[in-house]
C-alpha cells in the first residue's frame, strides 16, 4: 500500500446562507493514483479541487496534501505548499500572455527562488519532454489550444509537485487536442504522477484515470476503480 | 429613479475610489483657483477704483522753481489728456513739541480738494484748508492721527516758529502731497506740482514715454521728481499681490491634476467596463445615453469637489484678505462672487469636456464588439520589457512589476503625469519655503548676537520697550565701551532718520552706517556695499520710486539740509516698505537720529556672559545690550508658508491617488494574472512586492522630471513674485537647490507612487486566489 497523498475527513463547505457546497466528505487519494473527480455543474467539484489545493478553507474537517494540513494554512503558508507540493493544471491554460512561453514555465521555479541557471534547464527538459521545445520563446497566443495546455502541464510539473492537479484540462479544446493531453496526464501517471482530474468529461476520466469519484450535490455518490481505456 | 439615473448611481457606488480621488482633486484645483482669482481681483480692486473715482494722476511731476516758472508749466504737452497745476510746493518739518524732531512734509498749495481735473483729494475727516495756518494731512501720512485719536484739530510749530492747525484729513489714491495747504500760505515755492493723465499709462514703457514728453516741455532740468501711478499702485497691490504667482502655480497645477484624474478615472472605466457598455447597449441604451452615464460618474464627484473647494477658498482667503485691510482703511476685501461663479462654471465645464472626450468611446463600441470582448486586455504591449526585466538579477516578482508599467503605457503615462505633478508641487513648495526663509534671514539682517537699539537724542519718544531714560545715550560712548569688551568680534552703529526726495510723496528713512556692517547678512541684488562718503545703497522699491538707477545720484534733505548721495548698490531691504537709503554715517547724520549698535561675538564666548558683562559697562550710559538674532518671520511668510503646506500636502494626496486609481483598475483588470500568480505559489508579500515595484518605474521617472519642473517652476514664481512685492530678490534666495535635497526630492516622486500603490498592493494580497481564477 502506498502513502496517502491526499487525506480529506468530513469535510463541509457552506458559501453563505447556500446549501452546502461539499458535505461530509471523506477522501483518501495514494500515491501514483490518477483519480477523475466527476459530477454535474453545482455538484462541489471546483469546491473540493479549490481544498485540496489550499485556495479555499473548509468549514468543518480536515485537509492533509503530502503530509500538509491544509486546511489551517494561511495565505502565505498556503502559497508556499502549492508551489512545493502542488501543480496546477486549468480548462483555459492561464498562461500569462506577456511571457515567453519558457518565463511562463519558469516562474514557479523563479517564484520558489530556484537558481536561474538551474530553473531554465530544468523548464527546458519538460518543454522538451512535452514536445514543445520549439516554442519556448514564442508566445501562448501564437499556440494552438492543445500546445498551450502542454505548456500549462509543463508548468505545473515544473517544480516536481507531488500532486497534479487538472480541473477540465480538455474543456476548452477540439477532440484530437483533447485526446492529445489525455494521452499526455496518462503518460505522466504512468511515470509515477499522483493525479486529480476534475470534469464532467466522463472519457477523459476513463482515458486516464483508474479511479472514478461521483460527487452530486456535495457528497460523494460513487467512488469506483475502472480499467482506463488505453 | 430612471434606468439612466440607476446606472449612474451604480457606477458611482462601485467606484468608490475613484469617486474619492475625483472629489479631492477637483476640491484641491477649485480651492486654489478661488484663493488665486479672488487674490488677483482683490490686489488691484480699491486702488483701481479710487483712482478712477479721484481721476489719479498717471504721474506725479515736481519741478524746480528756480528753473521754471508757473506759465511755463502751462503749455500744452503732447500725450496729455488733462492735467491739474501748477501748484506750489514745499517742504516743512512740524514737530508738537518744539522744531527738529519729526519727519519733514511735502505741503502743496491747493484751493480746493475735488475741483481739478486730476487727483479730486477726498476729504476723509474735517475740512479743507482755506485760510491761512491752516492744513490738512495726507490720510497716508503720520499726522492724521495724534495719540489721542483724530489728527484733526492738532497744532504744529514749524521751524520759523509759526504755527499750523490740521483742520482736515484726506486722501489722494495719488500719493500727491503729505498735507495741502491754501496756495497763498506758499509764497516762495520751491517747486511746483503738476498732475498728469496721459493717452496711454497702462505700462511702465508707456508712463516712462509720456515723462520724457513732460521733461522734453520744460527747460533742461526743471523736472526735479516725478512719480508714476504703476509705483502707486504696486505698493498699494503688493501686500496681496504677493500672494497670486504662487497660487496661480498651484491652481494650475490642481487643475491639470484634475483633469488628468478625471480623463484617466473616465477611460478607465469605459476600459474596464467595456463588457458593461456592450449589456447596456442591448439593453436599449442609446450611445448619448452611455456617454452621459460615464460623465455623471465623473461630474458627481466633482460638484462636490467643487463646492468643498469654493467653501475652503473663501474660509483661506479671509486671512490673507484680512492682512490688507490696514492699507486701505475702512475697506473690508471680500471675495468677489463672481469668482466664485466663474470658478464653479469653469472647473464643472472643464471636468465636463474631459470626461465627455474619455466617455466618447463609450457611445462609439459596438455592442456586438463591447459584449464580446472580456476585461483582460490585449496582450503584445511591453513584451520587450517583460523578456529583459526576466533576465535582471531581482527577485521575480519584482521583475514581473518593473515591466508592468510597458504593457499599459497609457496609464503608465498617466501615473507618471500624476507623480510628476506632485513631485513638482513638493519640489516647488520646498523652494519656495527655502526661499522664505532665506528671504527672511536677507530681510532681517539679524546676524548680531547682541543688539543696544532703539535710543536717541531728543528723539520723538522712546520706541516699544524702551526706557525713557535711554533716549539720552551717548552712543560714541556705547560703542566705546563695547570695543573695549572682551569678545567683542565685530560691532557697528546704525542711526535712522527720515528724509524727503524730490517727487517721492512720503518721507525716505536713512540708515547711517558707523563701522563694517556687511557681516550682518546685507545682501545686495547688484552693485556694491558703499565705500566713502558721498556713497549709498538703497533697495529696488526706492529706485523704482525715484527713477534711478545704480549709479545715479539722489538728494536727500532732512529740512535742515540736503545731501546728495550717488547710488552704488540695490541692496535687499525692506524696512519703511523699500523707502530706505543706506550709506556711511559721514555722509548723512542727523541730530534727531535713533540710534541702535550690533555685535558679533568672538566664537567661543559664552553670549549671556558677554552680555551681563557688557551691560555692567553700559550701565552708567543708560544703554541696556540684548540677545540679538530674535528672528520673527513676517505674518506674509507665515501665511505663504501655511498655505504652500496645505496645498502641497492636497496635491501630493491627490498625486498618489491618481496612482491609487490607476493601480486599481490595473489590478481589477488583471484580477485573472494574479490568480495564476497566486496559484503558482506567489505569496501575499511577493504579491506586494510586485505591485509596488510596477509603480517603481513610474515614480522614478515622475520624480527625474518633476524634480527639475519644480525647480523651473520656482525659478519662475519667485521673480513673479518679488515683482509682484515692488522688490529684487537677492541671489541667495534663489540658490536653495542643492543636489542632496534635489536627490532627496527625487525619492520623494517614488515615494508618492509607492504610497499610492499600497492600498492596491495590500488588496492584490488579500485577493482571494479561486475568486481571482475565476474572474472573466
Amino acid at each position: 500500500m502506498t502513502t496517502p497523498v491526499i487525506e480529506l475527513r468530513d469535510v463541509s463547505r457552506r458559501y453563505d446562507d447556500g446549501p452546502p457546497a461539499l458535505s461530509d466528505v471523506s477522501l483518501t487519494v495514494r500515491e501514483g493514483e490518477a483519480v477523475a473527480i466527476l459530477g454535474p455543474s453545482g455538484s462541489g467539484k471546483s469546491t473540493l479541487l479549490n481544498l485540496i489545493a489550499g485556495l479555499d478553507r473548509p468549514d468543518t474537517g480536515t485537509v492533509t496534501v503530502a503530509g500538509v494540513r491544509v486546511d489551517g494554512l494561511g495565505e502565505a503558508a498556503s502559497a508556499r505548499y502549492r508551489r512545493a507540493r502542488i501543480g496546477m493544471v486549468f480548462q483555459f491554460f492561464n498562461l500569462l500572455d506577456d511571457l515567453t512561453v519558457a518565463d511562463n514555465v519558469v516562474l514557479p521555479a523563479q517564484l520558489a527562488g530556484m537558481a536561474r541557471g538551474e530553473a531554465s534547464k530544468r523548464a527546458a527538459e519538460l518543454l522538451d519532454q512535452l514536445g514543445v521545445a520549439r516554442h519556448a520563446r514564442a508566445y501562448p497566443g501564437r499556440l494552438s489550444g492543445g500546445e498551450r495546455q502542454r505548456v500549462a502541464v509543463a508548468r505545473a510539473l515544473m517544480n516536481r509537485p507531488a500532486l497534479l492537479l487538472a480541473d477540465e484540462p480538455t474543456g476548452a479544446l477540439d477532440t484530437a487536442s483533447g485526446e492529445d493531453v489525455s494521452a499526455l496526464l496518462t503518460e505522466l501517471n504512468a511515470d509515477g504522477q499522483t493525479l486529480v482530474v476534475v470534469t464532467h468529461d466522463l472519457a477523459l476520466a476513463r482515458s486516464c484515470t483508474r479511479r472514478t469519484i461521483q460527487l452530486v450535490d456535495g457528497r460523494i455518490a460513487g467512488d469506483v476503480v475502472v480499467e482506463p481505456t488505453r | 429613479m430612471s434606468g439612466l439615473g440607476r446606472v449612474v448611481r451604480s457606477g458611482v457606488a462601485r467606484r468608490r475610489v475613484q469617486t474619492v480621488v475625483i472629489g479631492l482633486a477637483t476640491t484641491m484645483a477649485v480651492t486654489s483657483s478661488v484663493l488665486g482669482g479672488s487674490l488677483l481681483v482683490a490686489s488691484s480692486a480699491p486702488f483701481d477704483d479710487g483712482f478712477a473715482t479721484q481721476r489719479g494722476a498717471h504721474l506725479s511731476a515736481r519741478f524746480d522753481a528756480g528753473k521754471v516758472t508757473a506759465d511755463q508749466l502751462k503749455a500744452p504737452v503732447s500725450g496729455v489728456t488733462a492735467s491739474a497745476g501748477p501748484f506750489p510746493v514745499t517742504s516743512v518739518t512740524p514737530s508738537d513739541d518744539g522744531p527738529g524732531d519729526a519727519p519733514p512734509l511735502t505741503v502743496v498749495g491747493r484751493a480746493e480738494p475735488g475741483g481739478d481735473p486730476v487727483d479730486a483729494v477726498t476729504v476723509t475727516e474735517g475740512e479743507w484748508a482755506d485760510a491761512p495756518g491752516e492744513l490738512v494731512v495726507s490720510a497716508d501720512g503720520p499726522y492724521a492721527h495724534s495719540p489721542t485719536g483724530s489728527g484733526v484739530g492738532r497744532r504744529l510749530t514749524l521751524a520759523d516758529g509759526s504755527t499750523v492747525t490740521v483742520v482736515g484729513v484726506a486722501r489722494s489714491v495719488s500719493r500727491t502731497a503729505d498735507g495741502w495747504v491754501p496756495p497763498s500760505w506758499i509764497s516762495a515755492p520751491e517747486g511746483y506740482q503738476v498732475l498728469y493723465r496721459f493717452a496711454s499709462a497702462a505700462t511702465t514703457e508707456q508712463v516712462d514715454a509720456a515723462r520724457a514728453a513732460v521733461t522734453a516741455a520744460v527747460p533742461e532740468g526743471a523736472l526735479s521728481g516725478s512719480q508714476s501711478w504703476l509705483v502707486l499702485k504696486q505698493v498699494a497691490d503688493r501686500s496681496i499681490a504677493v500672494f497670486v504667482p504662487f497660487l496661480v502655480a498651484f491652481g494650475l497645477l490642481g487643475l491639470f491634476m484634475s483633469l488628468l484624474v478625471v480623463g484617466n478615472v473616465v477611460a478607465g472605466a469605459v476600459g474596464a467596463g467595456t463588457r458593461r457598455i456592450g449589456i447596456l447597449k442591448a439593453l436599449g441604451f442609446t450611445p448619448a445615453q452611455v456617454v452621459w452615464a460615464y460623465m455623471a460618474q465623473a461630474l458627481i464627484p466633482a460638484a462636490v469637489g467643487t463646492a468643498i473647494g469654493v467653501v475652503a477658498g473663501n474660509l483661506l482667503a479671509i486671512p490673507v484678505l484680512a492682512e490688507t485691510e490696514d492699507v486701505y482703511g475702512a475697506v473690508t476685501l471680500t471675495v468677489a462672487p463672481w469668482v466664485n461663479v466663474v470658478v464653479i462654471a469653469g472647473a464643472l465645464a472643464l471636468v465636463s469636456v474631459t470626461a465627455w472626450v474619455s466617455a466618447l468611446r463609450a457611445g462609439r463600441l459596438r455592442t456586438v464588439d463591447a459584449i464580446a470582448v472580456g476585461r483582460t486586455p490585449r496582450p503584445g504591449r511591453g513584451r520587450w520589457a517583460a523578456r529583459l526585466t526576466a533576465r535582471l538579477a531581482v527577485p521575480r516578482p519584482v521583475g514581473l512589476g518593473l515591466a508592468r508599467p510597458f504593457a499599459r503605457p497609457a496609464r503608465a503615462a498617466a501615473m507618471v503625469a500624476a507623480v510628476l505633478f506632485g513631485a513638482t508641487a513638493v519640489t516647488f513648495a520646498v523652494g519656495l519655503a527655502s526661499s522664505l526663509n532665506q528671504l527672511q534671514i536677507a530681510r532681517n539682517h539679524n546676524s548680531a548676537d547682541v543688539k543696544i537699539e532703539g535710543f536717541g537724542r531728543g528723539g520723538p519718544g522712546p520706541g516699544p520697550g524702551v526706557r525713557p531714560a535711554e533716549r539720552d545715550v551717548d552712543p560714541v560712548a556705547v560703542s566705546a565701551a563695547i570695543s573695549a569688551q572682551a569678545g567683542t568680534r565685530a560691532h557697528y552703529r546704525t542711526s535712522e532718520t527720515e528724509v524727503t526726495v524730490s517727487g517721492v510723496a512720503g518721507t525716505t528713512a536713512v540708515v547711517s552706517f558707523t563701522g563694517d556692517a556687511t557681516w550682518d547678512g546685507y545682501q545686495l541684488v547688484s552693485g556694491r556695499w558703499f565705500a566713502q562718503p558721498g556713497e549709498a545703497v538703497a533697495p529696488t522699491t526706492f529706485l523704482v520710486a525715484t527713477g534711478t538707477a545704480v549709479g545715479d545720484t539722489v538728494t536727500l534733505d532732512d529740512g535742515d539740509k540736503s545731501v546728495t548721495v550717488r547710488i552704488v548698490g540695490d541692496v535687499f531691504e525692506m524696512s519703511n516698505d523699500g523707502m530706505v537709503v543706506l550709506t556711511d554715517a559721514a555722509t548723512f547724520t542727523s541730530g534727531s537720529d535713533r540710534s541702535s549698535h550690533h555685535i558679533a561675538v568672538r566664537p567661543g564666548t559664552d553670549v549671556t556672559s558677554y552680555i551681563d558683562g557688557l551691560n555692567s559697562a553700559l550701565k552708567p550710559l543708560g544703554a541696556t545690550a540684548r540677545p540679538g538674532r530674535d528672528d520673527q518671520a513676517s505674518d506674509t511668510i507665515i501665511l505663504i508658508n501655511s498655505l504652500t503646506a496645505t496645498l502641497t500636502l492636497m496635491l501630493v494626496a491627490v498625486a498618489a491617488m491618481g496612482v491609487l486609481n490607476a493601480l486599481v483598475l490595473d489590478t481589477r483588470e488583471r484580477i485573472r494574472d494574479l490568480g495564476v500568480h497566486k496559484a503558482l505559489g506567489m505569496t501575499p508579500r511577493q504579491t506586494i512586492a510586485m505591485v509596488l515595484a510596477s509603480v517603481v518605474v513610474i515614480g522614478v521617472v515622475g520624480g527625474a522630471v518633476g524634480v527639475p519642473a519644480g525647480v523651473a517652476l520656482h525659478e519662475a514664481v519667485l521673480p513673479a513674485m518679488g515683482e509682484s512685492a515692488g522688490i529684487s530678490l537677492p541671489p541667495s534666495v534663489f540658490a536653495v537647490h542643492d543636489p542632496l535635497s534635489l536627490l532627496l526630492l527625487g525619492v520623494g516622486g517614488l515615494l508618492i507612487a509607492v504610497v499610492g500603490a499600497l492600498l492596491p498592493a495590500g488588496w492584490a494580497a488579500k485577493t482571494s486566489t479561486a475568486t481571482a481564477l475565476r474572474a472573466e
